[in-house]
Parts: C-alpha cells; structure tokens; sequence
C-alpha cells in the first residue's frame, strides 16, 4: 500500500493524464471522431431546439414501445462498435502471419475482449429485450408493461454500461482477458490496470438494467393479459419472451455475484480465485457458466419467437404445432440450466461428469429441431411471400441447423477435447449467435419497423443487406472452421503456421463482404425515411399479420388500444379479421372512455447518470465521487419513491378522435379485402 | 497439424468420434435442409400449382416423428459420448511399447517447461519424445490457466496453478509436430506454441544423455528466473537438480509467477496503479 495518499491521489484516484493513450492513434482517434460525432449531434439538437422534444418525448419516457425503440437505437450504435473491432480482428489474423500485424498484443487483446463483451451484453441483449419491450405489451393487448418507471431505469443503466464500456476507449483501458475475464488472469497481480475494472463494472450496473427488464417483463406476461388471453392463446413471441425472462431473473444474479467476488478479490483483497490463500479459479468457471450457458438460451429463445411469428405470417397459416412449441420453449428453458459444465469438458473431470453434462447439452437439440421441424411443416401447405422478414426467416433456418450440428458436436466430450477453445468453436458459436440471434434481430426490425413508425422499410435494399450478410456470413465464418480444423486456437495476435494462413484472408474477404450487408442494411433505413410517404403505413396491417399488435394503428397511440381487445383463440387478430369480413361491416359507435397512463418521468435517466460517476469513480478509485454518485443514486430513487400523482387521463374525447381515424383505415382495409 | 491426421492412437480416437457424430447428424441435417429449401420454393406465392392448406396446423403423426427423428439421433450420439467419454478419459493411460515415459509440464508466462523427472533433464518449447511410448503427463500451472495441446496426438487439458491434472497420449510416428496453448494466457500467449520431436525410442537415450550433459542446471533458484513473464525465444535444456521441483511447484512451495513488473502509476497497458501491490 501507498504510504500516505497525496492530495491529488484523494481527488483523482488513479486517474491521470497517462491514462490518455497519447502514443496509440488508433484508439485515439476513433474515440476522437465519436466524441466529435456525439457533439455535432449535441450541438444539432441544441440549435434546432429539439432538445425538450427529446427531452419530454423520450429521455424521460416511460412508455415500452418509446423504451423499445432506444433500446434496439442503441444496440445498433453498439454494433457499428463491435463490428469494428471484429473488422480489425479480421485484418490483424490476415497479416500477422510471422509478423507482428498492425496491432500489438495489448491492444488486440482488448479489442477481442471489448468486441466480446459489447456483443453479447450491449448488442444481442439490448436488441432483443428492445423488441420484447416494443412488441411485448401490443401482443398481449395492454397498455403497457407491469412497471413502467422501473422499465426506463432498466434502459438507462444499460446505456450506463455502454457509456463506460466505450469511455475505456479513451481513457485508460479496456479488460485484455477476454469477454468472461478467467481469473487468475483478470486478478490483480496479473491484470493491475483498470481494464477489468471498466469491464467488471459495467457489467454490474447494466446487469441491474437487464434483471429489472426480466423482473418487467416476466411480471407482464404474467399477470396483464387482456381478457380472453390465456396462457395458450399467446403468440409464440411472448411464449418465448417469458421462458427468456425466466431465464434473465434466474442466471443473472449469479453474474452479479460473480463479478462481485472478483471485484472483491481486487479491490480489497479478497481470495475467491486467487491463486495464492485458496482461491479456486475452477469456482470462477463454474459460477461463470452457470449464469453463461442459459444467457445464449436468453437470447436466442426470443429469436426463436420473432422466427415463430415470422414464419406463419408470412406462410398466411398458423403456426404448425402451437402447443408442441410451448413445450419445446419450456423445456429449453429447464435444461439450459443444467449444461454448464460443457463449456470446460478439458479442466480435468471424470468421464462420468463429462459424459453426463455432454448428454445433457445434447437433449437441448432435440427441442430445438422440433421448432425447425415445426417451422419447416409451417411453410408447408402454405402461400409464402418472400419479403424481407421471411428471407431472414429462411435463412436463420438453414444457418442455424448447421450452428446446431456443429453445437452438438462439441458436445461430445472426446470431439471436445480436439475443438475446445479452437477457432472450430469460435465459427460454431458466431454460426448460431449470428445465424440465431442477429438474424431474428433483423427480422424482427424489418417485421416490426412499421407498427413502430408508421412506415415500411425499403424492400430492394434489405433484400440486399439480407444476401450480402447471410453470404458475408458464410465466406468468413466456414473458414474459421476450417482453420479449427487445422489446429488453430483462438485469440492469437500472431501465428507462425502456413496453413492457417489462406483461410485467415479468405474471413477478412468475408468480413468485407459482412460490412457491405451493414452499410446497406444502413442504406434502407436512410432511403425508407427519405420515402417514408410513399411507404406510410396506414392500416396498421402491413404485413396481414395475425396476433394484436397488428389490430392497432402504426404507430399505435400512446395507450395502445382504445379498448382491451376480446381475444377468442391462437392468433387473436386473424380470427377478428375473420369474424369482421363475415359479419356486416357497419359497426355502432362504441362508447371510449377515460385513459389512465403513467406519466413520464427522469428517474431513470437520472439515475443512470449517477450510476455512470459512481461507475467511473469505482473504476479510478475516486472515493468521494463514488459517495456522491450512489448518494445521488439513491436519493432519486427516494423522491421517486415519495411522488405524488404517477399517472395522468387521457380523456375520453381524445381517444375517440384518435381511434376513429384507425377504425376508419381499418373499415377500409376490411372491405377492400372482402371486395377482392 | 491437421485434426483429421492424427498421429498417435488418442487423436485418432478423438477424430473417428468428430467424424462419425458429424456423419450421424447429417443424414438428419442434410434432408431438413433440402426439405426447408423444398418448402419455402414450392409453397412460394406465385406458384399455383401449390395446394393453399391453411387449416395444416396440428398432425399427432407428424408431432411423432419431429419428436422422434432429433430424440433418436440424441439417444444414438449420447452413446457415442457416453462410450468415448470413458475410453478417452485423458486419466487413463494409453499403454505402449517400452517404459513409459514420465513427463511434468508447467505452463509459465510465456513459455512451456517440459521436466522429465525420471531422465533428471528438463527443456522448455521443446518436447522431444520416443515413438509408441506410453507418454504421461503430470501438468500444472506457474501462474494463470493455459491449456496442453498438440493437435496430432488429441486430448487438450488445462494447467492450473496449485492443482495437478493428468493427460495420457502416445506418438506412433517420428517427426516433427507442432503443440501450443489452447487457453488465451496474457500478451506472450500467442508465443506459447512449441516443437514436439518424436524420435525412435533407440535414440530417446542417446537425447537424453546428451541433453543430460549442459550445464544449465535447473533448481529452484532457476525456475524462478525462467518463470518471470517474457517470451522465450531460444529452446533451453537444462539438467534437473531436484526431480521433485514439479512437486514444489505444485504445491505452491515456490509461490505463482508474478505478474507484469508495474511501471507508471496509470491503468495503462504495460502499467499499473496505485493499488497493485
């Protein structure tokens, strides 16, 4: 220990001018064109005077599908990052063949950790739990979700995570240990920098933003549903949305308390994983997965839901084996849990323990070809439209069978023990992260663009983004596999082996061709807007979906729906569509009454912002600032605590002028369909 | 260092189980992806001749087999796991001609030790041994986790400090491979790779005894030079003082490497902070 701190030492903690990489252009000045980025944006919304708008409209909404759309803004941002780093993984395995590349090891090394790190926590799982948020409620026909307020909290420590994930960028460093960050490495004698600390605390805080998001949504599929909306009437997306949700509330506390003992260990010299005093680093393996293995289930189980919608819409049929499907989403859900072990089959277990968790991991599959299976007998018999959605939907199905294939074969401890840790792996878990997860991301954002905007995506250049990503995909990720094939293990920052070496070019090819699916997926959404007129949504039915986000305007109001909608079976809306073409098309005026919502409110952002210094400050070791962030913290939990009035009415006039106009689309759409 | 060139018996196990659990799951894969591709063109709008069957929603036969056809494959493969679970346990030794050999490896920052207690010799990036030998492996860590692997001869295991895990392999033919570490260890990691020479077991004791006759001596006071972090670029060998050092690293008697030597007070790469000590 430091003798006798000095003044600065007390003021600033570690923090000081060193801790800008002066000396590495490369993060220098991408953090430089950022923080520009940021500020000429800043400085836009000032001037144009769009900062109340901003300000009323969304920092401070508490509206889902207002917190949806932030949600998938920022897991897009975050995707740009971590496609970047990728992007320089890419070209760093490319040349460093008996070299040294363009990148030394400390900084590779933080880059495959950062780009790890932002993908699974600041990309998939904000995408998705956007989507939920956003489609969630509409679906179950409500108003919104079980706890409005806690449901911005949520977002807003999310964003907090990010924030300090990329300010690692710029001042300090980022963790160099990998996205799990393995103790003894990521314990203080061999990782004394700040990097694990960024890494440990922006997990802790963004990890409270996803537990209440779980705790949100779990608690609104449970208990608001609208009338006649039993547990197996729901979409599928909600199915899979609670068995996610599930999952969230039961495996994240153990990350928390993971990442809890390391900071422990670093902080005040504890010894959880040393290796001195009896620390055990295989606890740390242990705890890590068993949060780890139901996180990628957390993931993808939603995906699936989004494929689920996607593909009975688009086939114009319900969805083949409804009850099938809840049960193959449950029981993912269980057996998610008891699989960890099968991500460390070579630490030395017996053949008992090893045979047993490689089973385990196994019977996964067999729920999940059901889905395939059910998917595949979906589109049988059915009348398939090709757009944007469907060609995702295709593509995932045929991606992730050989995700799966190649998951399964891990599972076999003797194939393991040949493909652990190989860059074999490492194409295996991007074939179904990417094939699975991103692919429904983007599904679901082509799908639902509409209800959240009033208007579709430009057809042309998302079929194009589809086919240069599903290509990209293919041309970098199966030479990976080949390479695994040849021995190669990943996170080298150089290699010396020839054979290794035409397939690390052929990947950045793919890379390149990845990137062109980015910047035309980027493409769509600027032309779509610039032809917003032309694309405008007015049914609220683009697509001739059948579950009740659809039965609402694009966007829908504020409440949603005028009325709770009577749902009377499977796929809610297609049968009122039904019933309203057979029955006569004069409906009477119903009667509206009043709206109670919530009000908007800054809790969340405000606490995020002192989430944010108490982060900083833990991290450099500021102990005042930490102080004043959690003071700050908590006393804006406690005047949201002791407010006065949480909702306001919106009056009955007001709805009925709003939905007179969707009710009047609708009626249109109606006759028209029965005209044809 | 192709998988599917294995070069001892437990790599060639390793890969006739890869092959044979891809092979089963193709014959279900292969159809599933025609059938998806059948499907979605057949079924396409524009095509007329496709029967519209909307009501298709539920069949018990075809809920049967969806079932069956992924829980039948399951049953088939977790045979195959159950069953190269317990012959390829790497505890298990592989039995081979001659005397086997004894060897304790330790992963350092960043490079491999190889001790040979028996031959009283030890040698570092380099693991030289006899064809057909029963080779096994006692293996641990100076500092943070690393994992053993040569690729040709199978079965990887992780090094950890303070515990001992046990490999078993066996080489059939002589020659030059290739082995490296599988698990990501600091900034030196990728410079963990290392020779293996598989020599005739009638020249292993001529190597020995000239190996045996450097004067690099390796003892306590050595290995604790050799196991600061650094990457070592030459391939040493040194004559063992003391056969029971592996022991005395195992046990933590001579306590973990030290970490990166901290130079600035910011949490810089290649520096550390205030609180680092």
């Amino acid at each position: 220990m430091p003798a006798a701190p000095t003044v600065e030492a007390m003021m600033l903690g570690k923090l000081d001018w060193s801790a800008i990489p002066f000396d590495q252009p490369i993060p220098l000045i991408a953090g430089g064109v950022v923080l520009a980025g940021i500020l000429a944006v800043l400085i836009w919304v000032v001037v144009k005077g769009h900062l109340p708008y901003l300000w009323h409209e969304w920092i401070t909404s508490v509206d889902h599908k207002r917190i949806g759309v932030m949600y998938i803004l920022l897991a897009s941002m975050m995707l740009l990052r971590g496609g970047s780093d990728a992007i320089m993984m890419r070209i760093q395995q490319a040349i460093a063949y008996q070299s040294q590349g363009y990148l030394p090891p400390e900084h590779y090394n933080q880059i495959f950790s950062a780009h790890g790190t932002i993908m699974i926590f600041f990309v998939a799982m904000p995408f998705v739990i956007g989507l939920m948020n956003l489609i969630v409620p509409l679906q179950l026909g409500v108003r919104d979700v079980a706890f409005p307020t806690l449901n911005s909290v949520g977002f807003w420590l999310t964003a907090t995570g990010a924030l300090l994930v990329n300010l690692s960028l710029v001042i300090g460093e980022f963790a160099r240990t990998g996205w799990l960050a393995f103790p003894p490495l990521s314990e203080l004698s061999y990782s004394p920098g700040v990097g694990v600390d960024y890494y440990a605390w922006s997990l802790q805080i963004s990890g409270v933003g996803t537990l209440v998001a779980g705790i949100n949504l779990v608690t609104t599929v449970l208990k608001l549903r609208t009338k006649g909306m039993n547990y197996l009437r729901m979409p599928m997306f909600c199915w899979t949305t609670l068995a996610s949700n599930l999952l969230i509330v039961a495996a994240f506390p153990i990350l928390t308390a993971t990442l809890a003992m390391l900071l422990l260990d670093r902080y005040l010299g504890f010894h959880f994983f040393t290796n001195e005093a009896g620390g055990n680093v295989m606890m740390f393996m242990n705890l890590i997965w068993a949060w780890g293995h139901p996180e990628v289930y957390i993931l993808v189980l939603p995906a699936f839901g989004i494929f689920s919608e996607v593909v009975s819409t688009f086939s114009g049929k319900a969805l083949f084996g409804y009850r099938s499907m809840v049960l193959a989403t449950m029981a993912i859900c269980v057996i998610s849990f008891m699989v960890w072990l099968h991500h460390f089959f070579t630490m030395g277990a017996g053949p008992d323990v090893n045979a047993i968790f490689g089973i385990a991991s196994m019977i996964i599959a067999v729920p999940t070809g059901v889905k395939i299976y059910n998917w595949l007998f979906t589109m049988y018999g059915g009348r398939i439209r090709f757009a944007t959605p469907m060609l995702w939907a295709v593509g995932f199905m045929v991606t992730f069978i050989i995700g799966g294939l190649t998951g399964v074969l891990v599972a076999v401890p003797p194939a393991d023990f040949m493909l652990h840790n190989s860059m074999f792996l490492v194409a295996h878990f991007h074939n179904v992260i990417i094939g699975g997860v991103l692919f429904g991301a983007f599904a679901g954002f082509e799908y639902w663009f509409p209800k959240a905007f009033g208007f579709r995506l430009d057809e042309r250049w998302g079929k194009l983004a589809f086919w240069f990503t599903f290509s990209g995909f293919y041309i970098t990720f199966v030479p990976l596999y080949v390479a695994g094939m040849l021995g190669m293990t990943r996170r080298m920052q150089h290699y010396d082996v020839a054979e290794w070496r035409p397939w690390m070019i052929v990947a950045a090819i793919g890379m390149a061709v990845l990137s062109i699916g980015v910047i035309c997926q980027i493409m769509q959404l600027v032309v779509s807007i610039r032809n917003r007129e032309a694309l405008r949504d007015r049914t609220g039915d683009p697509w001739d979906g059948r579950s009740l986000e659809w039965a609402t305007s694009s966007p829908p109001p504020v409440f949603n729906f005028a009325f709770h909608p009577d749902v009377r079976g499977e796929d809610a809306y297609w049968d009122m569509k039904i019933a309203a073409q057979q029955q006569s098309l004069e409906h009477e005026e119903p009667e509206y009454h009043d709206i109670e919502m919530p009000r908007n409110s800054p809790t969340g952002f405000v606490c995020a912002f002192f989430a944010t210094i108490m982060g900083f400050a833990l991290i450099w070791h500021i102990w005042w600032l930490v102080i004043l962030g959690s003071l700050g913290a908590f006393a804006t939990f406690v005047v949201f605590a002791w407010r006065d009035h949480d909702e306001y009415v919106i009056p009955a006039a007001e709805v009925a002028a709003i939905d007179r106009v969707n009710l009047e689309e609708r009626r249109n759409l109606v006759s028209m369909a029965g005209a044809i | 260092m192709n998988l599917l060139d294995p070069q001892g018996p437990v790599a060639a196990a390793n890969s006739t189980i890869l092959v044979d659990s891809v092979f089963i799951m193709l014959a279900i894969v292969v159809p599933t992806i025609f059938a998806i591709l059948a499907f979605a063109f057949w079924f396409r709008a524009s095509n007329t001749k496709a029967r519209f069957q909307p009501g298709f929603v539920y069949s018990g036969r075809v809920e049967m087999v969806v079932w069956a056809i992924p829980a039948l494959t399951v049953i088939l493969l977790g045979g195959v796991a159950w069953i190269g679970s317990h012959q390829l346990d790497p505890a298990a030794p592989v039995p081979g001609t001659g005397s086997p050999v004894r060897i304790q490896a330790v992963s350092l920052d960043w490079k491999w030790l190889f001790i040979y207690p028996d031959q009283r010799i030890a040698t570092v990036n380099t693991l030289t041994v006899p064809a057909g030998a029963e080779l096994n492996f006692q293996l641990t860590s100076s500092s943070v986790m690393n994992t053993f692997f040569i690729p040709q001869l199978g079965s990887m295991i992780y090094t950890m400090n303070g515990m001992v895990t046990r490999l078993n392999l066996r080489a059939d033919n002589e020659g030059k491979l290739k082995g490296m570490s599988a698990h990501f260890s600091g900034d030196g990691f990728p410079d963990m790779m290392f020779d293996v020479n598989v020599i005739s077991p009638l020249s292993f004791p001529d190597w020995v005894a000239t190996t045996a006759k450097t004067d690099a001596v390796l003892n306590e006071e050595s290995y604790k030079k050799l196991m600061q972090q650094g990457i070592e670029k030459g391939k040493p060998t040194y004559r063992l003082e003391d056969p029971r050092l592996f022991n005395l690293i195992a046990t933590q008697h001579i306590p973990p490497g030290p970490g990166p030597e901290l130079m600035s007070d910011a949490g810089r790469p290649h520096s550390g902070g205030h609180d680092a000590r």
